[in-house]
Formats: structure tokens, sequence, C-alpha cells
């Protein structure tokens, strides 16, 4: 009796099943009831590097002191259920198979009182973090890592963007209280997370302008602007409605 | 948190063009590490610098934004980043990141050391 040989995937590197492996493309695997699928199918994921405004690092933290609980569970607890720590009349449609990597999430969000209908991709996903990155015509282009460490004895939650504004709208947006709302957004994510584990604490913002230059070659990025099409295109999609009821 | 599991060691090609060998992991805890590399190779005439990731054995995306936040330090002091020794796997995070339209990527030091001059 011979033993089956290993898999070739034994020369894999650590990370080999973490990262997504398709191509920037998105593909939506399915749309789950109710979610307004706009801006995403498509459309290429953009990096910090592909966008316009100013490039920012914001690392948001909270420490879950005298909670007995490991980085691991942390991250488990918020990829099943990241929706829920969201601030009230945003979605995140998770897909069917969790935060895993190479999945697409459709976002409907409310920013400034506008809808905004975008998604995300799960770029990286292991035990003790993930991370979704955006696409042509999110607000940002960048991504947002969720971790799980520990320090001096406490598991600390901690959500880090790294982005630039997509295009000037939504730089001038970002200026004039954009970064305050995001705050707010993220501030509110990870206090209830930690109110998952029964912590009421304080969370620790830090901003770094890492880039103060805008990107002018990349203001074209405007045409794919995912706000200003899910306004024009809510005409049509409460004309659609109407006909199917 | 935990120790970072990263060696890294500088070579200087010429004046201008420094190689920084990358043996293990490269993550948010590699941030000290690289930074003392970078200083190590950045002598006041260097121009470019390439990270050689021949012995890279793990990234996570930690590690990306680590090496984004490195390649707008080095473009605001006029410096050029390339890179070298990537293995299909990671040439793949390096395009579905789009590093790979802002930091050179090429397969041998030779090619590296090459495009560097020419950028130098």
């Amino acid at each position: 009796m011979t033993t089956p040989s290993t898999p070739s995937g034994d020369m894999q590197p650590r990370d080999a099943t973490y990262w997504a492996q398709q191509g920037t493309n998105l593909k939506l695997s399915d749309v789950p009831a109710g979610a307004i699928n706009l801006n995403v199918e498509g459309r290429s994921v953009v990096g910090p590097l592909q966008g316009f405004g100013k490039m920012w690092q914001k690392t948001y933290r909270v420490r879950l002191v005298d909670a007995l609980v490991q980085p691991t569970e942390v991250i488990a607890t918020w990829k099943e259920n990241f929706q829920s720590f969201w601030p009230k009349g945003n979605r995140f449609y998770a897909p069917l198979t969790g935060i895993t990597p190479g999945e697409v999430a459709l976002l409907n969000l409310k920013t400034g009182g506008m809808p905004l209908s975008t998604g995300v991709l799960v770029l990286y996903a292991d035990d003790e973090s993930f991370t979704l990155m955006t696409p042509q015509g999110h607000m940002f282009a960048g991504w947002i890592t969720f971790s799980a460490y520990v320090d001096d004895g406490a598991t600390v939650a901690q959500a880090q963007v790294l982005m630039r504004a997509n295009d000037p709208i939504y730089e001038m947006g970002l200026t004039m209280g954009g970064h305050k709302q995001e705050d707010k957004f993220w501030e509110h994510t990870l206090k209830s997370l930690a109110a998952r584990f029964g912590v009421l604490a304080p969370v620790q913002i830090q901003a770094v302008c890492v880039d103060p230059k805008r990107k002018w070659a990349h203001a074209k990025n405007i045409r794919h602007n995912a706000a200003m099409r899910t306004v024009l295109s809510a005409p049509s999609r409460w004309f659609h409605r109407g006909r199917k009821q | 948190m935990s120790q970072p599991n990263v060696v890294m060691s500088v070579r200087h090609v010429d004046a201008k063009i420094s190689i920084i060998d990358i043996q293990g992991d490269i993550t948010a805890l590699a941030e000290n590490a690289l930074m003392e590399a970078i200083s190590q190779a950045n002598m006041p005439s260097v121009r470019a610098i390439i990270l050689n990731f021949g012995g890279l054995e793990f990234m996570n995306s930690g590690g990306i934004g680590l090496l984004v936040t490195l390649l707008i330090r080095m473009n605001r002091q006029k410096q050029h980043l390339l890179a070298y020794g990537l293995s299909e796997h990671y040439k793949h995070i390096f395009e579905l990141t789009r590093l790979n339209e802002v930091i050179g990527v090429y397969d041998t030091e030779v090619g590296a050391v090459a495009a560097a001059a020419r950028l130098t």
C-alpha cells in the first residue's frame, strides 16, 4: 500500500489560504434579498495608491479590559456579527459563506443623509485579522483591517483604515465633516463589539496623514462616484419596484 | 504583542543603489526592523532601494500596508522602491493590491539593479 502523495500545497506559503485568489475585478456570487446591488459587479478594487485625496492611516482601538477573551474569539465574533455592530441605517450584506477571502459584500450606507450603494472585497482573512478592500466609486480607495491582539495583558480590538478619498467630491466631503462621521462610525462599532464581551471602554482614535499630497492624476475617478450613481439611479429603481408590485 | 519573525540585511550595490534582503514574515510587527534596514540602506547618495523578497515566508495585509507607507516615504524623498524575488503567490498579492503599479517588480536581482540604475 502506498501513501498518497502529499499535495503540492505543502509548498505553499503559510498565508496562501488567507488571501483572495481572484483578479482585481469584483464578481458577486449572490445578491441578498433587500440589498441594492449597484456599483460593485465588474468594478476594480482600488488601493490607497489609486485614490485622489490625502492619504490617511486611522486607527481605532478598544481595550477589552477584564474580559477573558482571546484575540481569535474576538475576531470570530466580529466576523460572524459584523453588521450588528454598525450604527443603524447602514447595512453590510455579508456573503453567504461569511467573511472569507475573495468574497464580496454589498454595502448600503447613508453618508451625509444620502444613500450610497457600494461593496467591498474580503482581501485577507485569518484567525486574528481580516481586511476589506474597496472598489472604484467607493468613498475611499484603500482597505480597512480589523484585528485583535494581546497588549499588556489585555486583548485589544482594532480597526485600521489606510485610505485616500477616491475622488475630489469625496475628498471635499471628508474634509467637511466626513472624517468626523467616519470616526463616529468606527467608534460606535468598536464600542458595540466591546459591549458584546461585557466591556464598557473608551475607543482610542489615532489619525496620521501619511501623504498630504492629492493625486490630481486620479481626479478622473469621479466618473465612478458611487454616491452620485446611487442617487441618479433612484428613480429607475423606484419605477422597477413599482412595476413589480 | 508578538515579536516580529523577520531578519533584514542590507547590501550596498553602489553609491546610489542598496538592497534589503528580507528573510521571514512581513506583518505590521516588522515595521521597526524595516525602518532600521531602510536607515542602514539610506546613505545620502542612495536614490533607489531594492527589496529582495526571496526569503519571504509570510505576509498579511498589515505587511502590505507597511510597504505602502514605506513607498510614500521614499517618494517624498525622491527615491525609488523596487522589488524582486517574489514567488507567484506574492506577485498575485502585489497585483491584487495594485502595488505592482507603483513598485517595479523584477524576477531577478540583475533585472532589478539594471532597472534601478536606469532610474537613478
